[in-house]
């Protein structure tokens, strides 16, 4: 029997190494695993580490940060933003049950620690090796804490965004939606953090209306980019003549001009400021059919429009400016598709971002060259380095430089005289352009100013959005505008 | 160094080994790291309860093997850790248990103490098996515990006769098979395929484990018991081709029930795919496989591995029971893990050694089968908690949190001590 009783011996030392074979074929598919949803180790390995700060423009006021707690032997941090719904969409926020969105998700692994930058290996290895906590690099933004304040505050009880950009270097100061959530109840209370009394519907707290969307009509804002497509063309110049008789033709049926109680405007003969100062869209219905939608869809492009608005946020946070049909970007490859009058003048399907809008008052303000927004300034490390910086990229020349040196000044008067004297600042000259969407519903307006400041050197240009309102882009988008510049302005003098 | 003093050392590193664990789970809990003394109490406890024991052989069996003793040990010592480390309330009562094991363990080898004196009772203990196995079919007493029909309730105590039944087995199946061996071990033709009526016996213990199977659906328990028949069938035969036609049996049986019973059909497409539905019927199977994957080489260490979530609810279900190598794996690493494997396997290794030096079939033969039902079962489970083989919940010797489990296991121990030092006195005369 001792034969047998060591042969069973064997195939027990067999079946024992099997589970030690697959025990270490487990261990060499646990990067594989552990990326798959349910698998707690992930989730705690990320808790273990000590994110990041994410800090505004100051380096001072702190977006987000991070509580101890000891949970299973381990410290967990979790994380706490102090300033609530001040840039909650841009920031986005950080938990257990419902992952990550904003920075917090798209500089996960610089706020972690994780990335691949080679100071950060080195720090990694060095705390592994001490058996230290891995900590996680801070983010400081270009957004200005004081700006976005007011912001917030002039958008509150509104639906709607406010994005100002640096058009020489292409820094977000500002990135505002509202209704606006506190990211600190999204774990425990994620239907008290998102369900938010707003007068528009869905409101939708979560979504970036800055970038996400879109969800704003530019109406006669989009008139900056018929323009810039106009004079770029140099069949058109400021002082060239037009004759309103208060509505333009379309597919035989008259369009008319902005009505009120008087009825529609009519403007007789009028040069081109002019019909940009009253903001007339008789003119630019006639200017869309004389340039062509090809050509107007080409020039919408060099702008922005078509691609997602470049920013460190998700992808899925950010959503590309233009034609719209069923719900669907829409690019016509049939120029017969587009009615040109009513797209000249921002209706037709247009939908925009404010982020879109922004970048197109930064164009013009930089001389016709688009700089690419960017809201991250630079990550620093733990111990203080600078792990990157962002450097002013330039996207494009989208216009002449006389085609912009030509738009500021029928920009100004739109400011001075015309339909955005709300957006008024003593002893800074304001280039604007007003918009104001008739969305189909009584009193419920979209709209929108988009303008840049001080019109002769430019250090801000800026886009506010508004939904559902009543009132003008002029008397309800302008005021907002007025207020955000002043702050900024203030700030860079 | 005589035996006894050679087991003594080894209990003494067995001690301190509880020691380092008990104290790293209880600074792991701390919020600010403290050390104190109430986290060494178990530790002492522990390393008393065993020396009572080791006192117990050295005066009954001062020739018995110096291993196996502080091989249990150490894997209840581990248990004990874990099961401290995962619900701290039931480490006591596992203390409670294995103090009774260690009593059983002693009064095994006081009253017994020639196990040979068991060779007669061997039918008696044969029925008691299937008694035990029974029991927890009867109203009243018996019960389901999450649908497997194996417990039954004796005052305010839960009990798992079936962890019994299987030492019983051993006894009535070693002085059966020595009675027998030279009847089952005859056949005809080349390979000497054994004569078709021999199998009586082999169809009779298939029918029991596969009625064991069918009425407390416990895929695990019948496994265990039909291993452990063919194993002690080979031994005292060495005819593979009952080996063959018992898993065939086997096999056919499962497949059988398969199609009668939702819950073994379910534990197999579970082994195949585990990733097929991995927040319900494959729960359990995804997360012991991404505990073993999370514990990387040398295991997050002792009290801080991902067990727990944040409300104290393990990841897994049944982690103190059938899921304990899992979670030992994930604080300890696949060396802790291959560590508690090799622990089964010495103590195989002694175990069939006792057998080996035996020279009478009854002892060779309970000595082998003990030592198999020991390693079998650490084997069902080990392998079914790794994906190795399917998943059939049942207990790992020693270490899972159980009463029945640790004493049966301890009772099991005693009995091959008994053997052991009968085979070095025959050995040293």
């Amino acid at each position: 029997m001792n034969a047998q009783i060591r042969r069973l011996f064997f195939v027990f030392a067999a079946l024992f190494v099997g589970v030690i074979g697959i025990g270490t074929y487990w261990l060499w598919r646990a990067p594989d695993l552990e990326a798959r949803q349910g698998n707690p180790n992930l989730v705690v390995r990320q808790l273990t580490i000590k994110r990041g700060l994410v800090l505004a423009s100051d380096g001072r006021t702190i977006l987000a940060q991070n509580r101890k707690r000891k949970v299973q032997g381990r410290t967990w941090f979790l994380r706490r933003y102090p300033n609530r719904g001040l840039a909650a969409q841009a920031v986005g926020y950080s938990t257990i049950e419902r992952s990550r969105t904003g920075l917090e998700e798209s500089l996960n692994d610089y706020l972690t620690g994780s990335n691949a930058n080679l100071s950060t290996l080195v720090d990694r290895v060095e705390n592994k090796l001490r058996g230290l906590t891995q900590e996680g690099n801070d983010v400081v933004t270009t957004l200005d804490a004081g700006a976005q304040r007011v912001a917030m505050q002039a958008l509150a009880g509104r639906c709607g965004s406010v994005v100002a950009l640096d058009p020489e270097s292409g820094r977000v100061l500002v990135l505002a939606s509202t209704p606006t959530y506190d990211p600190n109840l999204i774990e425990r209370s994620f239907r008290r953090a998102t369900q938010v009394a707003a007068p528009c519907s869905p409101a939708s707290p979560l979504l970036n209306r800055a970038t996400q969307g879109p969800v704003f009509i530019p109406g006669s804002t989009f008139k900056i980019v018929t323009a810039a497509a106009a004079l770029d063309s140099r069949r058109w110049s400021p002082s060239s003549t037009f004759e309103d008789p208060g509505y333009c033709i379309e597919y035989g049926k008259k369009v008319f001009n902005y009505a009120d109680q008087a009825g529609p405007h009519v403007y007789g003969t009028v040069d081109f400021s002019e019909a940009v100062e009253n903001s007339i869209n008789s003119v630019f219905c006639d200017l869309g059919k004389a340039i062509g939608v090809r050509r107007l869809l080409d020039f919408t492009k060099r702008f922005g429009f078509y691609e997602d608005p470049p920013l460190e946020t998700p992808g899925e946070e950010r959503s590309p400016s233009g034609l719209y049909s069923k719900g669907k970007l829409f690019d016509p490859k049939d120029p017969n598709q587009v009615d040109p009058g009513r797209f000249a003048f921002g209706q037709e399907r247009l939908l925009v971002t404010p982020l879109q809008m922004a970048m197109v008052a930064a164009a013009v303000a930089n001389g016709g060259v688009l700089m690419e927004p960017h809201v991250v300034d630079r990550i620093v490390s733990p111990d203080g380095d600078v792990v990157t910086r962002t450097r002013p990229d330039e996207i494009r020349r989208v216009m002449r430089a006389e085609t912009a040196a030509a738009l500021t000044p029928m920009m100004v008067r739109v400011v001075e005289g015309g339909t955005g004297t709300a957006a008024q600042i003593s002893g800074v000259d304001v280039a604007g352009k007003t918009g104001t969407a008739e969305t189909g519903r009584a009193n419920e307006n979209d709209t929108g100013f988009i303008a840049f400041a001080p019109a002769d050197e430019p250090a801000i240009a800026i886009a506010v959005f508004l939904q559902n309102q009543d009132g003008t882009g002029g008397s309800t988008a302008g005021p907002i505008a007025k207020t955000v510049l002043e702050t900024l302005l203030r700030r860079t003098t | 160094m005589t035996a006894r003093n050679r087991e003594l050392l080894n209990l003494f590193v067995v001690g301190l080994l509880t020691a380092c664990g008990f104290a790293s789970v209880y600074l792991a809990s701390q919020d600010i790291p403290e050390f104190s003394t109430t986290s060494l109490s178990y530790a002492g406890f522990f390393l008393a309860l065993f020396l009572a024991a080791h006192l117990v052989v050295r005066y009954a069996l001062p020739l018995a093997d110096p291993y196996l003793l502080p091989i249990a040990g150490l894997l209840t010592a581990t248990g004990l850790t874990m099961i401290y480390r995962i619900e701290p309330g039931q480490a006591f009562r596992q203390g409670v248990w294995v103090v009774g094991g260690v009593a059983l363990f002693a009064a095994v080898i006081l009253l017994l103490r020639d196990h040979r004196r068991l060779d007669p009772l061997k039918y008696t203990c044969g029925v008691a098996a299937i008694a035990l196995l029974a029991l927890p079919a009867l109203p009243i007493i018996g019960h389901t515990v999450n649908g497997a029909r194996l417990w039954i309730q004796v005052g305010p105590v839960n009990l798992q006769p079936g962890e019994f039944a299987k030492v019983l087995l051993v006894v009535f199946l070693a002085g059966y098979l020595r009675d027998n061996r030279e009847l089952l071990s005859m056949g005809f033709g080349r390979v000497g395929i054994p004569s078709p009526k021999h199998f009586g016996p082999l169809l009779l213990i298939w029918g029991v484990a596969m009625l064991v199977l069918f009425q407390s659906n416990d895929l695990g328990g019948g496994l265990l018991l039909f291993s452990i028949f063919l194993a002690m069938l080979y031994i005292a035969t060495g005819r593979w081709p009952y080996i063959a036609v018992g898993l065939v049996l086997f096999a056919a049986g499962s497949y059988v029930l398969y199609h009668l019973r939702d819950h073994i059909a379910n534990r197999i497409a579970i082994w195949l795919d585990p990733w097929q539905d991995p927040y319900d019927a494959g729960f359990q199977l995804v997360q012991s496989i991404y505990a073993i994957a999370g514990g990387g080489l040398f295991g997050q260490g002792l009290g801080r591995g991902v067990l727990l979530s944040d409300s104290g609810e393990p990841y897994i279900p049944f982690l103190e029971t059938d899921f304990i190598y899992s979670a030992i794996t994930n604080e300890l690493g696949l060396a802790g893990g291959a560590a508690v494997v090799l622990l089964y396997l010495v103590f195989a290794y002694r175990g069939f050694r006792i057998a080996m030096l035996a020279d009478d079939g009854f002892s060779k033969l309970l000595a082998a089968g003990l030592t198999a039902t020991l390693a079998i079962q650490a084997f069902i489970i080990v392998g079914g908690v790794t994906g190795l083989i399917p998943l059939t919940g049942i207990t790992l010797p020693f270490v899972s949190y159980g009463g029945s489990s640790v004493i049966a296991n301890f009772l099991l121990v005693g009995l091959l001590l008994i053997v052991s030092d009968h085979v070095n006195r025959s050995a040293d005369r």
